[in-house]
């Protein structure tokens, strides 16, 4: 099976920071794949690198067998790569509704009738819980149903990889339940890349999950490999338990 | 801004047009005249307001538009003879290319930027006006005579400087812009606009591209201000360089702002506002500027989006 996404060689330097340094990386169809790693450790850089929101210094990114590298953000988008803020960024002065008809009317390629877009926004908000809130201003919506309506703007793009950048951030308990539950239905028709730093939700989702720090990949594995993996352990707690010395 | 009541948006636009159309009848002479000249400057505020309140940016340098329509509509028909309706083609391009060009350049810029590099062009414009004082007239401008300004179909001919014939087809222009703006307001085209405005780089990573967004919006917004200007040369005879100068930049941003940018009759109502406030003011008072500077603060305090904004705001959500 070809890869959906893999990157070779991909590096982005900030002045003498090494942000995303020499990472190759491969997505299967299919996945959903966590990234993990402590705060600063490329993460973002790497999701932001991959959706163009920012041009590599050196390397390569292939998508569905594409060199898409040199191709603008908006471009990437049409090819089926949607991204979602970390930092909610909805058109707050829009209603809901308004938000979600941006990107449905991107899928619709024909002059089809309004009814096509407010079916397809209809469908959007209903999936992520929102329908009965379409006529609100989206700034106005409590900030976990922000984070749902950018995750509904993702969907509406009907993208074939749905990149996650920290989703459950500032969410509440009760709704983290729902999210993972979203997620997991996203994932029959997507594959997803999710950033998280919430442990349980990754243990809970991720197919695979694979660790970054300072701007390189230092394990890939099933959640069980990783939880189990001493390196890992030492990234995150600055000393592996098992292998503690003086 | 919601998906609801386009049949009532149509009714309210088509509303104030038969009622321009009556006015033509009721009205005292010099306000027929007035009102003329209005809707023909509201079409200049209407495509200022298609960059700036539909994709938040601020050109100060619109005149060079309307300068564009009006020596291009006055250049062609005093200079090279030209019917009225090639004239108004004429003044059309002109508006167009010039636009299209400006877009390429300053588009690369935003905000600030985007605002001195556009008045820098204006200035440009200007400047060469008086520069090539031979062909167009330079500070003085020229008048396009009066057998020059008429309409003729076939047997048929409309005298241009007939105050009715020129009110007629004022509000013919007018009406055509408000609708091709309403339409565009409501398209895909313009929800993308509006998007771009609010946020551009999410509007990117829905896969728009906003460049060439904001290039159609720079261009459809020039070529509007031009067939103003081309109006503007064609039904009362005057081309002249002052309305390619800075102030003329500034206008069309106060007739909005006072309407309410992003509102599609604020335009109209702002032109009509300031050009009546004047208008009152100065017969009581030679300081009459004073009381439209006083007038324009209290609006700025009262009404911050205008007088259609906040009233879109506080009662009539479903205006376009």
């Amino acid at each position: 099976m070809t890869p959906l996404l893999s990157t070779r060689g991909l590096s982005r330097h900030f002045g003498g920071l090494r942000a995303v340094d020499n990472v190759d990386f491969t997505l299967m169809p299919g996945e959903i794949r966590a990234v993990i790693g402590p705060n600063g450790a490329g993460k973002t850089t790497f999701v932001s690198l991959v959706s163009g929101r920012i041009q590599p210094s050196s390397g390569a990114i292939i998508f569905d067998g594409d060199d898409i590298t040199g191709l603008p953000a908006y471009a990437r988008v049409r090819r089926g790569i949607a991204y979602t803020f970390q930092i909610t960024s909805v058109f707050a002065n829009l209603s809901a509704y308004a938000n979600v008809a941006l990107p449905v009317q991107l899928t619709l390629s024909d002059r089809r009738s309004a009814g096509a877009i407010k079916a397809g926004v209809m469908s959007a908000l209903e999936r992520t819980g929102l329908a009965d809130r379409a006529d609100m201003p989206a700034g106005q919506l409590s900030y976990g149903h922000q984070r749902l309506l950018e995750v509904a703007m993702g969907l509406a793009l009907k993208p074939r990889l749905l990149i996650l950048d920290e989703p459950t951030q500032g969410l509440a308990d009760s709704e983290i339940d729902n999210f993972i539950a979203l997620v997991r239905e996203i994932a029959r028709d997507a594959t997803v890349l999710l950033i998280e730093h919430n442990m349980p939700v990754v243990m809970q989702l991720a197919h695979r999950i694979t660790v970054f720090n300072a701007g390189k990949i230092l394990a890939e594995g099933t959640p069980g490999q990783i939880r189990e993996n001493a390196a890992v352990q030492e990234a995150y707690l600055g000393t592996a338990p098992r292998s503690k010395r003086t | 801004m919601s998906e609801a009541s386009p049949a009532k948006a149509y009714a309210l636009h088509l509303g104030i047009i038969a009622l321009l159309f009556a006015l033509s009848f009721i009205l005292p002479e010099y306000y027929h005249g007035l009102l003329a000249r209005i809707m023909v400057l509201a079409v200049f505020a209407m495509g200022y307001n298609m960059l700036f309140g539909y994709v938040g940016l601020l050109s100060l340098g619109h005149a060079m538009f309307f300068g564009a329509g009006l020596y291009g509509a006055g250049l062609a028909i005093i200079q090279l003879g030209w019917s009225v309706p090639a004239a108004l083609a004429a003044g059309l391009a002109c508006g167009a290319v010039l636009s299209l060009v400006i877009g390429l350049l300053a588009l690369r810029t935003t905000g600030v930027a985007f605002m001195i590099v556009t008045m820098m062009f204006a200035q440009v414009f200007y400047l060469l006006i008086l520069y090539f004082a031979t062909w167009t007239g330079g500070d003085q401008g020229m008048v396009v005579p009066q057998p020059a300004r008429v309409l003729n179909f076939g047997a048929t001919s409309l005298d241009l400087t007939d105050p009715t014939v020129r009110y007629i087809c004022a509000l013919t222009l007018f009406s055509l812009v408000l609708l091709i703006t309403l339409s565009i307001v409501r398209s895909r085209h313009g929800r993308v606009l509006v998007a771009i405005r609010e946020n551009e780089e999410r509007t990117k990573m829905l896969g728009y591209d906003t460049y060439s967004n904001k290039l159609a919006a720079v261009v459809v917004s020039g070529t509007i201000c031009a067939a103003s200007g081309a109006a503007y040369a064609l039904l009362f005879g005057y081309v002249g360089s002052s309305f390619a100068s800075v102030q003329y930049s500034i206008l069309p941003l106060l007739w909005v702002l006072l309407g309410g940018a992003a509102t599609t009759l604020g335009p109209l109502i702002g032109t009509v506002f300031m050009y009546y406030v004047i208008d009152i003011t100065s017969g009581y008072t030679s300081a009459y500027l004073l009381i439209v500077g006083i007038a324009l603060i209290l609006l700025v305090l009262f009404f911050p989006k205008g007088i259609l904004g906040t009233i879109r705001q506080r009662w009539l959500r479903w205006l376009p």
